[in-house]
């Protein structure tokens, strides 16, 4: 029996959701039609990056083809057009996430710069010496780095909210670390490494009875679930381009507006200014004032080809698709001589994280590598994870929309292998 | 398959199950610690040298199949040797798991069996951590080092 939780389906609703379609899904990624080692791709390491359907890599393609220029620059036509595409893909992200206002979207290269630039923007004026900021210890190498450079810089300090041994947050420690000095709390809404979803709404709330604000980390959380920051009430939420189908070297940072207009800018430069003299700088209003340089003009529009693609197959679909799929996965590699699971938390996305007696992650990765099944080994940027578990590294299948039950025979079938190799 | 089973030969397999020399060395007059984060590789080599003999060498630590017989059999190769045959050996060996020297020529003796390697370009950093743990060791360094 699975222990992931069943979803929730609303009893209005009547009649189950219909189902994603799968061949068709699978058709629009052109690199899932290729062989590996002799073998038909496996792709199972999403977590890390997702591919692209042909709809984004055309985006790009036609960007450069009839687009190109700089935006919010020239009176000609191409830089018209590429701003208005630019800035079309501002206002996809916003209906993405369901913000309030185009102005509160910053485009940025990823999650870890939008990460940074908070740590910098909100620290700044913000966190003082002897302040505290709260993450947790399922948090990526990017949710915690940021801040241990910021709480360096500022004498402020770094607290932890610990996991349980199924890779949830503790909810008792994270209240009673809330404390009359957090300035902030910065948490992941789905963890990397376990697939744990946490109850986002809540730490929010419990945060906000306190007068601290939240940035969610939501890296993992985009290409999986539904997300609402008004709902959630979240003052910060920020997600990567290249994890949604979307290309690499781009990110979102949702920022509401009351903190945006208070924070100072991240970078100086070009197009984050309204006027220059060697006395004075004037800086933009939002949400410019945070994106300094020319942006990756294409590299947005591609996110917003894959944001109109999430959308289109429906993130309820590919939610139930995926976690029919997690608990078919789950049972399957359970039936396993010596597999363990890493992280069973009771609400959970689409990551497999696990281990084998005997056997290091690494070598499980070249075996499976060897039947065209691409799995993440190692410490998956979150090497206190790894301690809070004792273990040295996992193997990690991460699913997405376009995986299939014989994709998860699949990797059973070469696990199996690697029980025979070791013997 | 071939390609895996030329990787993971027998005496690999035995090798990562029963390491040999693996413990602290109590005589130790050297010692260096190597790890590949990434992976999760760490691994301690202990010495005993005498003038240019190593007199013994053990090691301590975990990792992967490749890492792990690696280390076990560079110490059963290396006991004994003088440093000049230790340098020429780790010459030898890298070569061969780099691809730049055909399976079984010179005199590599057991080290042969990683020739697997060469195909696996991303392993080349776990059967060399032993050998750059060594070469730490014999410098007495306290930065651990790491292949990755």
């Amino acid at each position: 029996m699975s222990r992931l939780q069943p979803l929730r389906r609303d009893p209005a609703a009547g009649t189950a959701l219909p189902l994603l379609d799968l061949a068709a899904v699978r058709a629009d990624f052109p690199i899932l039609r290729q062989q590996v080692h002799g073998k038909p791709l496996v792709y199972l390491d999403n977590a890390a990056s997702s591919q692209k359907p042909q709809s984004v890599i055309d985006a790009v393609g036609n960007y450069y083809t009839s687009s190109n220029a700089n935006v919010h620059r020239g009176v000609h036509r191409l830089s018209q057009r590429a701003t208005d595409l630019y800035e079309g893909a501002r206002e996809t992200a916003r209906d993405f996430v369901n913000a309030a206002e185009t102005r509160e979207i910053v485009f940025t290269r990823g999650t870890t710069e939008a990460i940074n630039l908070v740590a910098h923007s909100y620290g700044w004026d913000h966190v003082r010496e002897g302040d505290e900021i709260l993450i947790s210890t399922m948090e990526h190498h990017s949710n915690i780095v940021p801040w241990q450079l910021f709480c360096e810089l500022r004498g402020a300090r770094l607290k932890v909210v610990p996991i349980d041994d199924h890779g949830q947050l503790i909810m008792e420690e994270y209240e009673r670390l809330l404390g009359p000095r957090t300035r902030l709390v910065s948490l992941t809404h789905v963890s990397n490494s376990l697939g744990t979803i946490n109850p986002m709404a809540e730490i929010v709330e419990l945060a906000h009875a306190r007068n601290v604000p939240v940035l969610v980390d939501g890296a993992q959380a985009a290409p999986h679930l539904p997300i609402d920051v008004q709902a959630l009430d979240c003052d910060f939420y920020c997600f990567s381009s290249h994890k949604v189908f979307g290309p690499t070297g781009v990110g979102v940072l949702y920022g509401k507006a009351r903190w945006l207009k208070s924070m100072r800018p991240y970078q100086g430069g070009g197009d984050m200014i309204s006027s220059v003299s060697f006395e004075k700088t004037t800086f933009n209003g939002l949400p410019y004032k945070f994106e300094a340089g020319t942006p990756n003009i294409a590299g947005v529009v591609g996110l917003a080809a894959a944001l109109d693609y999430v959308r289109e197959a429906g993130l309820d679909r590919i939610g139930a698709h995926e976690h029919a799929l997690l608990e078919y996965g789950t049972e399957a590699l359970e039936s396993i001589d010596g597999v363990r699971l890493i992280g069973t938390a009771r609400h959970k996305a689409a990551v497999l994280s696990f281990v084998m007696e005997g056997v290091h992650p690494h070598d499980i990765g070249t075996i499976v590598d060897a039947e065209g099944i691409a799995i993440r080994t190692g410490h998956h940027c979150a090497q206190p994870v790894m301690q809070r578990f004792g273990v040295p590294a996992t193997a990690r299948a991460s699913l997405a929309l376009y995986n299939t039950r014989e994709e998860i025979d699949a990797l059973v079938q070469a696990l199996r292998k690697v029980r025979k190799v070791f013997g | 398959m071939s390609e895996l089973s030329e990787l993971y030969q027998e005496v690999i397999l035995d090798h990562n199950k029963t390491p040999r020399n693996f413990g602290k060395l109590e005589t130790a007059n050297r010692k260096a610690e190597g790890s590949n984060p990434l992976c999760g590789d760490k691994l301690t080599v202990f010495l005993e040298l005498e003038g240019d003999r190593i007199v013994d060498i053990s090691f301590v630590g975990s990792g992967c199949a490749i890492s792990t017989a690696s280390a076990s059999i560079m110490t059963e190769t290396l006991k004994g040797k003088r440093l000049e045959e230790a340098q020429r050996l780790f010459g030898d060996f890298h070569a061969l798991v780099t691809g730049r020297e055909a399976p079984g020529s010179g005199s590599l003796g057991k080290l042969a069996v990683f020739h697997g390697v060469s195909e696996f370009p991303v392993r080349v950093k776990c059967a060399t951590l032993a050998w750059h743990t060594f070469q730490a060791a014999l410098e007495d360094r306290e930065e651990p080092v790491s292949t990755e």
